[in-house]
């Protein structure tokens, strides 16, 4: 990758320079615009010109400390991605371990992750429709079933008590997404050197002893990637609580997250788009935090070590052959 | 876990057969609400109100006429969600090829820089300049066009990251050495050389680019507020007003196909897409 000559250097720039123009014009200005907003009174249909308020961080301080949606929708967001998570890890840990024991030699694999991940890509919108037209009152799929079953007298408005509206759409979450960890969970096993698995298998291991001894210390940095992605995920969560119940938000703001916070502060007629900004920020210092953890905990120490040293000598050859 | 303990060698029969049970119960579980949207979406509302039925019905005509008398007019959705993924996706792939080539091809001062800069800002959520995008489009007059919604499609920090890590692998420098004593500019030997190598890298990120913009709602929920501009994960939110309150039938035939591309694409090239998704993170 060293070129001798530095004459084709000018195409590194030109090749990158539509990815950076249109990164500063449609990602980094806007950034920048809400984060003014943010500390802006406006207001409105029509956009005023910005004006800085008084006290610049006065919105900040009424929704952290004031606005008790606000506050419930950032409680929300993080047990919404609690329920949904948890079992989401476990499920598809138990199916990882399944799926890649050799001694049980499982046929069919490849068509139940093709099963299991499907819902994934079907389009969250429709799945949140879905769901609560099959979660309909009085009369509807499940509650049909609920009731040939003979598991309820009366029909159930899920839709309206806060904890089974709560339960459903965490439960879409992790409909939705425990494939996808699966999926990636296997690949990471079977990245793991087979050497590891055949002394385990030498050393007496059984399968409990081998996947608690080696498949997960193993799979540590592509479970915090899974972690952490799935947090930076679910502090968006959007489609499923916007569609899933009109109004937005549910009974008693049950599943108001953020993002819905956000898009209702703006978009839903009140226009409070300093306030919206002022949320967005919020969410995105906590992003920010969360991908700088991610970073922190991924950084390969070894590597970066070394390609410190390489630089050092690089430096050392340059000098030694402009001294020669 | 507990399932696992008993992994001991003796009684893998019965383990098998309650490992068999379990995942075809989640696989159920994954076909179900859609096996009863798309016969739902057969039925009528009487039919759907009276019970559960895993048989298709024989009113999807009816269920179609209703669907479309009112608002929802599903081919409008579809061509727009089309015109919008499908540039978008072009746009994706092309820039982020591009942008990678000259990440791993030519050494320039600000390489590493710009490198880790793409890695910083590969996760910095939609929402978090939403309003300030909004206010900018606003004044441009872009709401209600779909250019908003394509164009920032040409910087995805996140594929541009995967193509880097694939032509680390796949390319070698003399194939681009060789083509420039054949006296190809750079240019060409891109969009002609390197392009073809790409295609592997380039197929299965075109596929999650595809799917993640036709199935986005936030944007164009707030940028399109024309009717004739709705796609249609903004149509399917049409569905849950009160025009079509009783109407189950129509509510779930509007569902089935604003789902049903999706199904097709799925089941044509679900290889592909579980082995993209196996090579790590495509989390939106």
């Amino acid at each position: 990758m060293r070129r001798k000559g530095v004459s084709y250097a000018k195409y590194g720039y030109i090749f990158s320079l539509p990815f950076i123009l249109v990164f500063l014009v449609f990602s980094l200005y806007p950034i920048l615009y809400t984060a003014v907003i943010g500390f802006t009174d406006m207001k409105g249909l029509i956009p005023k010109p910005i004006h800085i308020m008084d006290n610049p961080f006065q919105n900040f301080k009424d929704l952290l400390f004031d606005n008790a949606s606000f506050q419930q929708s950032l409680l929300n967001t993080g047990l919404l991605w609690i329920i949904n998570f948890i079992p989401q890890i476990i499920l598809a840990l138990l199916l990882t371990a399944w799926f890649t024991n050799k001694r049980l030699n499982l046929k069919g694999t490849g068509a139940f992750k093709v099963l299991l991940y499907m819902p994934n890509i079907i389009t969250a919108s429709t799945i949140a429709v879905l769901f609560s037209t099959l979660f309909a009152y009085p009369m509807g799929p499940v509650n049909s079933l609920f009731h040939a079953l003979g598991w309820s007298d009366s029909p159930i408005n899920f839709l309206q008590d806060k904890m089974t509206a709560r339960g459903i759409v965490g439960f879409i979450q992790f409909w939705m997404w425990y494939g996808n960890t699966m999926i990636v969970l296997v690949a990471g096993v079977l990245g793991i050197n087979p050497a590891l698995f055949e002394a385990a298998s030498i050393d007496g291991a059984n399968g409990f002893q081998t996947f608690f001894r080696v498949t997960l210390p193993s799979l540590r940095t592509i479970m915090l990637y899974t972690l952490i992605t799935s947090m930076i995920g679910g502090l968006q969560m959007f489609d499923i609580p916007q569609l899933f119940i009109t109004p937005a938000g549910g009974p008693d703001n049950a599943t108001l997250t953020t993002s819905v916070f956000i898009y209702g502060q703006a978009f839903k007629g009140s226009y409070m788009y300093n306030k919206a900004a002022a949320a967005s920020m919020i969410m995105f210092v906590i992003a920010a935090v969360l991908s700088a953890l991610l970073f922190y905990l991924m950084r390969d120490r070894d590597a970066s070590k070394l390609k410190k040293q390489m630089k050092k000598q690089k430096k050392a050859a340059k000098a030694a052959a402009r001294g020669a | 876990m507990a399932k696992l303990q008993r992994n001991a060698p003796v009684s893998h029969g019965i383990n098998k057969t309650i490992i068999y049970i379990v995942c075809i119960f989640l696989a159920l579980l994954s076909i179900l609400p859609f096996w009863i949207m798309f016969v739902n979406a057969t039925r009528s509302t009487p039919e759907i109100q009276s019970g559960l039925s895993l048989l298709p019905s024989t009113h999807l005509k009816t269920n179609w006429d209703v669907l479309t008398s009112k608002s929802f007019d599903p081919l409008k959705g579809f061509f727009n969600s089309l015109i919008i993924s499908g540039f978008s996706t072009a746009c994706a792939v092309y820039f982020s090829s591009l942008t990678a080539y000259g990440l791993v091809v030519y050494n320039w001062k600000w390489r590493q820089p710009f490198f880790t800069f793409i890695m910083c800002v590969m996760m910095v959520p939609a929402q978090a300049s939403a309003i300030g995008f909004y206010q900018f489009m606003y004044q441009l007059h872009w709401t209600n066009s779909f250019l908003p919604l394509i164009l920032p499609a040409i910087a995805s920090p996140a594929m541009v990251f995967f193509m880097r890590q694939y032509l680390l692998g796949a390319l070698s420098l003399e194939i681009v050495e060789a083509a420039r004593i054949d006296g190809s500019g750079e240019f060409s030997t891109f969009n002609r050389i390197i392009m073809p190598i790409m295609v592997p890298a380039i197929a299965t990120q075109a596929i999650f680019a595809f799917v993640a913009s036709w199935n986005n709602l936030f944007m164009p929920l707030i940028l399109l507020t024309q009717k004739e501009k709705y796609t249609l994960p903004i149509m399917v939110s049409l569905l849950r007003g009160d025009i079509y309150k009783t109407e189950f039938g129509s509510i779930y035939l509007g569902l089935a196909l604003t789902a049903l591309p999706l199904f097709v694409i799925y089941f044509l090239l679900s290889r592909y897409i579980i082995a993209g998704v196996a090579l790590g993170g495509v989390k939106e």
